[in-house]
């Protein structure tokens, strides 16, 4: 096996970017399937040792785009750049670049053993290298003893784990992860997660994560990119796409929110009055953007709406404390850590409010038909383009 | 594992029913091949005679190495190319034509051996070829690939993709891929292929009476040339012998269909 790519070197002899020096490049690469635009017009720029997430809806283009890293598609236009060097019609073989498939792909015929040896032989790795590899990639998974059970004898945790250990053995310069956590159930998915960004961590690899969860991608990723139709929507960290989503889509993808549409907006100082419909006036930060002529609307987290029986406890001391609307407690849904109570707001409106439950007893509960006083500050509000 | 439950005793009497209707003719005739009397249908007593005489016969046993060097050459030839066929159309790209080329190679299958035959037989005769054993290999070639690529083809179906993309993935070229995974992973089906055809070539009369030539006789010709004459005992020592052949060799295809549905998802039905 003669490859003429960089870092196909499986004992990791090359040259590899440091840590936080840009490894790979998407530009404008898309895909056409028939008439469908799976994939349109992606740019993406991702640094050496970063954990990144696809996420989006089924059908917005994460896996082809995952699938065309992996050499599986060809994409119709623009160029992926690993290292400097175009891969885009690269044949799979031929990349540094390795995939842990959705249903894991193990070979049924093969031991745990061989599965994991697979790609080192192909490799043309030395014997003696190949089983301390094999060993060392067995201890990391935590599958010792398992070594000559075939798939069919495992446990779902144990082939995922079997199925990294595969992808790992290479020593890729990317690893690709295709909704590996989707098969398993929730409790050892939780597991996964954290076992799967400690590795990551300690090996120092570069991680893209295709899933659809997007806990799971807030949860692992050091950033994300949320696809739609095809296209990035929006590229950032957790904290970015969460606290700053930049569309009504993105904000209602991410986690719930609370969503009011403007009807009329004033300039006061760096503050923006803004007229709803179903909140009345809500002062909000000005926000960083300008907001055009177009559409908008007002968004808050419901974990940001504090609830009290007759507004801010001290409301002298809260001049951020602006937004007080008035209404009564119309749902309840008690979640164990927290309670969410929908609002039925005085001017017309439903406001969802995240109440974290800090204490055992429920001195502090509402119960339902209850008046209470939903408040926040203009600084809790994003305003969002429609 | 559930338990099988009981059957009524309707079932039973028409399960033996069936059975008998399916297995007493050749029962029969297996319980007269033993039969020591020179009269095929009066029993005179158990004797391996008619099987001493088989031995002995010099045309019959040219016939029967005939047949055997034909099933085994047709079966080999056919799995061949029933194989390739099978994976072409299974993995392939989409080409233009796939389902008329998909329906035409399954046509055979319920093609009118008459019409298989002749067909081929003045295709030898155009082509000017001498016919004989090779004539009777490549006809029987032709009748039986196509159950090949069927058997193959299921197999090939019930297979995840994504095991060949990870072969890839893991550093095999698109053929090594297909022959360090697909191909150990369908090797049942094309033993039971070949299997299936080897049996289908032993078996067959007609396409081989049309293809074959002056002095290169199958068994079934032969057989069916003496019982014409009257049938002599020794032909149901023959007939008992064939049907163990074939006994073992369904048997082993059909463990080899079970071990391939056994490694896969789903079952390839022979």
């Amino acid at each position: 096996m003669t490859d003429e790519l960089p870092g196909t070197d499986v004992a990791g002899r090359d040259a590899r970017p440091a840590a936080g020096e840009p490894l790979l490049r998407i530009e404008g690469v898309a895909k056409t399937f028939g008439t469908f635009r799976a994939v349109d017009g992606v740019s993406l720029e991702i640094k050496a040792g970063e954990f990144f997430a696809l996420l989006g809806p089924s059908g917005c283009g994460k896996t082809t785009l995952l699938r065309m890293l992996a050499g599986f598609e060809a994409p119709d236009e623009g160029r992926m750049l690993l290292g400097g060097k175009d891969i885009a019609q690269a044949l799979p073989h031929e990349r540094p670049i390795n995939m842990m498939f959705q249903n894991y792909a193990l070979f049924p015929h093969l031991s745990v053993r061989d599965n994991i040896a697979f790609g080192l032989k192909r490799a043309g790795m030395a014997r003696a290298d190949i089983a301390t590899r094999v060993a060392e990639m067995v201890a990391l998974v935590k599958l010792e003893g398992l070594e000559k059970r075939k798939p069919d004898q495992l446990s779902g945790g144990q082939r995922q784990r079997v199925a990294l250990a595969r992808a790992l053995a290479r020593r890729p310069q990317l690893l690709l992860l295709d909704e590996p956590l989707a098969a398993l159930d929730k409790k050892l998915r939780e597991n996964t997660q954290g076992e799967l960004m400690e590795l990551q961590r300690r090996l120092g690899m570069t991680f893209i994560i295709v899933t659809h969860d997007q806990e799971e991608a807030m949860t692992m990723a050091s950033r994300i990119g949320v696809m739609k139709s095809g296209k990035l929507a929006q590229v950032g960290t957790p904290r970015e796409l969460y606290e700053a989503p930049r569309s009504r889509w993105i904000a209602e993808f991410v986690g719930d929110i609370n969503l009011f549409d403007a009807e009329s907006k004033l300039r006061d100082g760096h503050r923006l009055v803004i007229g709803t419909r179903d909140a009345g006036a809500l002062v909000v930060a000005e926000p960083r953007e300008a907001v055009g002529e177009g559409k908008f609307s007002v968004a808050i987290r419901p974990e940001k709406v504090k609830l009290s029986r007759r507004g801010p406890v001290s409301a002298a001391g809260h001049e951020t404390a602006i937004n007080l609307l008035d209404g009564v407690i119309a749902d309840i849904c008690y979640l164990g850590g927290t309670t969410t109570y929908k609002v039925k707001l005085d001017t017309g409106g439903m406001l969802q409010a995240s109440v974290a439950n800090s204490a055992r007893l429920d001195v502090d509960a509402y119960s339902l038909n209850q008046h209470v006083v939903a408040w926040f500050t203009p600084d809790d509000c994003v305003v969002l383009p429609s | 594992m559930r338990k099988a439950s009981r059957l009524s005793r309707f079932n039973i009497a028409s399960l033996a029913l069936g059975l008998a209707f399916l297995y007493l003719p050749i029962l029969i005739l297996v319980i007269y091949s033993f039969n020591a009397s020179r009269l095929v249908t009066v029993w005179g007593g158990w004797s391996l005679r008619w099987y001493h005489e088989f031995f002995a016969d010099r045309a019959m046993i040219e016939a029967s190495w005939m047949s055997l060097r034909v099933a085994v050459a047709s079966a080999t030839i056919a799995t061949l190319i029933g194989t390739l066929a099978a994976v072409a159309l299974s993995r392939g790209e989409r080409f233009r034509g796939r389902t008329l080329f998909s329906g035409m190679l399954y046509a055979p299958l319920v093609m009118p051996e008459v019409i298989t035959g002749l067909s081929l037989l003045l295709l030898f005769v155009a082509l000017n070829a001498e016919r004989g054993f090779w004539t009777v290999t490549i006809a029987h070639t032709t009748l039986t690939m196509c159950f090949v690529a069927v058997v193959v083809q299921s197999r090939l179906g019930s297979l995840d993709r994504s095991l060949e993309e990870a072969a890839m993935d893991l550093g095999c070229a698109p053929v090594r891929a297909f022959l360090s995974v697909t191909l150990p992973l369908i090797a049942p089906a094309i033993v039971a292929g070949w299997m299936l055809a080897f049996t289908l070539s032993l078996d067959d009369l007609v396409i081989a009476s049309f293809t074959t030539g002056p002095g290169s006789a199958t068994l079934p010709i032969r057989i069916y040339s003496e019982v014409r004459l009257g049938v002599k005992p020794e032909i149901n020592a023959i007939c008992t012998l064939v049907i163990a052949l074939i006994a073992v060799v369904i048997v082993i295809a059909s463990l080899a269909s079970k071990l391939s549905s056994s490694q896969g998802e789903s079952a390839a039905p022979l």
